[in-house]
């Protein structure tokens, strides 16, 4: 039983069936990547497991609870964080608020009128977030303007406020879209160090052949919203319905 | 010191030197003199200065740190001075409980009307407060006649019951407000010299008050809640995904900023014990706007700073008439002081809206971040100045201002 079962998921678009009896079964400490031709429903299902489209039919367990019908941020609150394609943080605020609110929304769960505490005299939080930024070494950058950063800070800064949660399963959705290959590099390591250091597990999904054969443990090919094979990256480069849906040659 | 930082409470005590020393600071010429009618160290004014001060205050914990642009604050601030009336009609002339019911009241008006209009944010929020703040206005100047007097506005009269206190003061006439038997309206005058100053009582209820609205408000915006207020401004997705709604905390800030403008009608009703309906209407609920943004939005002192600036425009500037005005060009030959009269003309008296306006879009276009970054670009050339050397900026990333500088 994985962590996150998902089962028989359905979603219509009007005329466009964009996901059709998906099946995804993903381990506790693993890395699960999704890929497959664009259009075949990859975001799809990822916004279903997060609580941004509520699936037609089908179901979402995430660690034998369901999701569906939740709102993000009690999913959140049950140990799923999220990585956007295009890195969204507190861009006004420093990179330390930024570490900081996580911490804070963690610690409270939910809507607290902590109106008379000190953001800076709260120890307990100060060093969490300082641990994390030491962590993706980031600590000089503490009272950097994030929203000034590069694309690959910003994209570690999301990672860490994302990792300081300490959530049981990370969805990365495309986190080297439109990144530079010196980009892409760091983030593979920052990836590949997370998977080795922390217990986490990671569904990510991603264009990228590079990314995905350097850190997945399991691929599912997905085309036209129906998943096509589970396997291992080993088998899944030489398979012939990959290669087909990938280059549309005939099998 | 009071749980703030050092810088903090820097802030803090130029602020209370400022409120309570405002009688001699806002009077620097003497009395009789060409300039005097530039005071603006009378008990009236002083007053208005401090209560649109807190008002602007706590319109700033909503917009300054949620972004939320409500166009219906004066609204709260017009319950506020009717709630306070009441009090002074049916209880006691005793300031006290009538503040503190304006504030409950407020409080309770702006969860309703919050809870409805933060359903919708951007331009569909400003135009729901906007709604209910129009509602607002033409009910209290029509159908809640019984309430509000209608047109007229709430007064006291002799017939009011008056529970706790007399129905009429010891000379038969309707008695004053007051704080434990001292009246808010006593002032008492220092003659120093050619100059006048005024300490009024109410003046320093309300100075007082100010001091605590100001220290809550830093206590605010230095706090997690302050911290998750900023988040909504900058990233509401981001905050989703974070596992926190933003609604009841953009409520609760909705809801604070509402008692803090109730507080203001509460004292604004203190000072004076009248209410009318014409308190809110959107002109009111726009210059608590501009106020905000003509001093720094986010700021912790712009606001205030934006008030006073407001208010001195109002009542200075607005009296400045022709005949001042050919007395301060009657040195020069009769052609010139005519022209000159003519050309400054429209921008005093009843055109100090138009000097206000100009000023506003001169702030808007060249300090987007209002007067506070005027004051903070002052500061930095005169540092520059001081040491022009040294400063590697290069190896060092940019130091984001830290907000409410």
């Amino acid at each position: 039983m994985g962590i996150l079962e998902v089962k028989g998921v359905n979603k219509r678009f009007g005329g466009l069936q964009a996901l059709s009896n998906v099946n995804l079964s993903v381990q506790e400490n693993t890395v699960h990547a999704i890929i497959g031709p664009n259009g075949a429903g990859k975001s799809t299902l990822l916004n279903c497991l997060v609580g941004k489209l509520i699936p037609d039919t089908g179901s979402v367990m995430f660690d034998g609870q369901s999701v569906l019908g939740r709102k993000p941020h009690e999913i959140n609150q049950m140990g799923i964080s999220r990585v956007f394609q295009t890195p969204e943080i507190f861009g006004d605020l420093t990179v330390l608020e930024n570490v900081l609110i996580p911490c804070f929304a963690r610690r409270d769960g939910a809507f607290r009128l902590h109106a008379f505490e000190t953001v800076s005299a709260e120890k307990e939080m100060m060093d969490k977030a300082m641990q994390m930024l030491e962590d993706v070494n980031m600590v000089s950058k503490r009272h950097m303007h994030s929203a000034s950063m590069s694309r690959g800070d910003k994209r570690r800064l999301e990672m860490a406020m994302c990792l300081v949660q300490e959530p049981r399963l990370l969805l990365l959705d495309e986190p080297t879209a439109g990144m530079a290959r010196a980009d892409t590099n760091n983030t593979i390591d920052l990836l590949k160090e997370i998977k080795e250091k922390r217990d986490i597990t990671m569904a990510i999904i991603e264009h990228d052949m590079h990314v995905v054969f350097s850190l997945a443990d399991r691929i599912t090919v997905l085309a036209q919203g129906t998943p096509l094979v589970e396997d291992t990256p080993e088998n899944i480069k030489g398979h012939p319905k990959v290669r087909e849906a990938y280059l549309g040659e005939a099998a | 010191m009071l749980g703030l930082e050092k810088k903090d409470v820097t802030l803090l005590a130029v602020v209370a030197l400022l409120a309570f020393a405002a009688p001699f600071i806002l009077n620097p010429f003497p009395e009789g003199s060409e300039m005097a009618q530039f005071n603006a160290g009378y008990p009236d004014l002083m007053q208005r200065f401090v209560i649109f001060g807190i008002f602007a205050i706590g319109y700033n914990i909503l917009f300054g740190l949620t972004g939320y642009l409500s166009f219906g604050h004066a609204a709260f601030l017009g319950v506020g001075s009717y709630s306070a009336v009441w009090m002074f009609k049916l209880l006691s002339m005793n300031v006290i409980p009538a503040i503190i019911l304006s504030i409950i009241v407020a409080g309770l008006f702006s969860l309703v009307i919050g809870f409805v209009s933060l359903r919708r944010s951007g331009i569909y929020f400003s135009i729901l407060t906007l709604a209910f703040a129009q509602m607002s206005f033409n009910l209290a100047y029509s159908v809640l006649t019984p309430i509000t007097n209608g047109e007229t506005g709430l007064q006291l009269t002799l017939n009011d019951p008056r529970i706790l206190g007399a129905s009429t003061g010891a000379d038969g006439s309707i008695p004053v407000t007051s704080l434990f038997g001292i009246e808010m309206r006593s002032t008492y005058e220092m003659h120093a010299g050619a100059w006048l100053f005024q300490f009024n009582a109410g003046y320093y209820v309300c100075a007082i008050i100010l001091v605590a609205a100001f220290y809550l408000a830093m206590r605010i915006f230095r706090s997690p809640f302050g911290l998750m207020l900023r988040a909504v401004k900058t990233n509401q997705t981001r905050l989703n995904y974070t596992g926190l709604n933003a609604r009841p905390y953009t409520l609760a800030a909705f809801v604070i900023s509402g008692m803090y403008a109730g507080l203001a009608g509460g004292l604004m009703a203190s000072m004076d014990p009248l209410a009318g309906a014409d308190r809110m209407q959107w002109t009111a609920s726009g210059e608590v706007v501009l106020m905000t943004i003509l001093g720094g939005t986010g700021t912790l002192l712009g606001p205030v700073l934006g008030a006073g600036f407001i208010k001195y425009f109002e009542n200075i500037f607005s009296k400045i008439n022709d005949n001042v005005l050919h007395g301060w060009f009657a040195a020069l030959p009769d052609g010139l002081e005519d022209t000159l009269v003519f050309i400054v003309h429209p921008f005093v008296g009843k055109g100090w809206n138009m000097t206000l306006g100009l000023m506003f879009m001169a702030v808007v276009i060249f300090l987007p971040g209002g007067l506070m970054e005027g004051g903070q670009r002052l500061a930095k050339l005169f540092r520059k100045k001081d040491k022009p050397s040294g400063d590697d900026s290069e190896h060092h990333p940019k130091q984001a201002p830290h907000v409410a500088e």
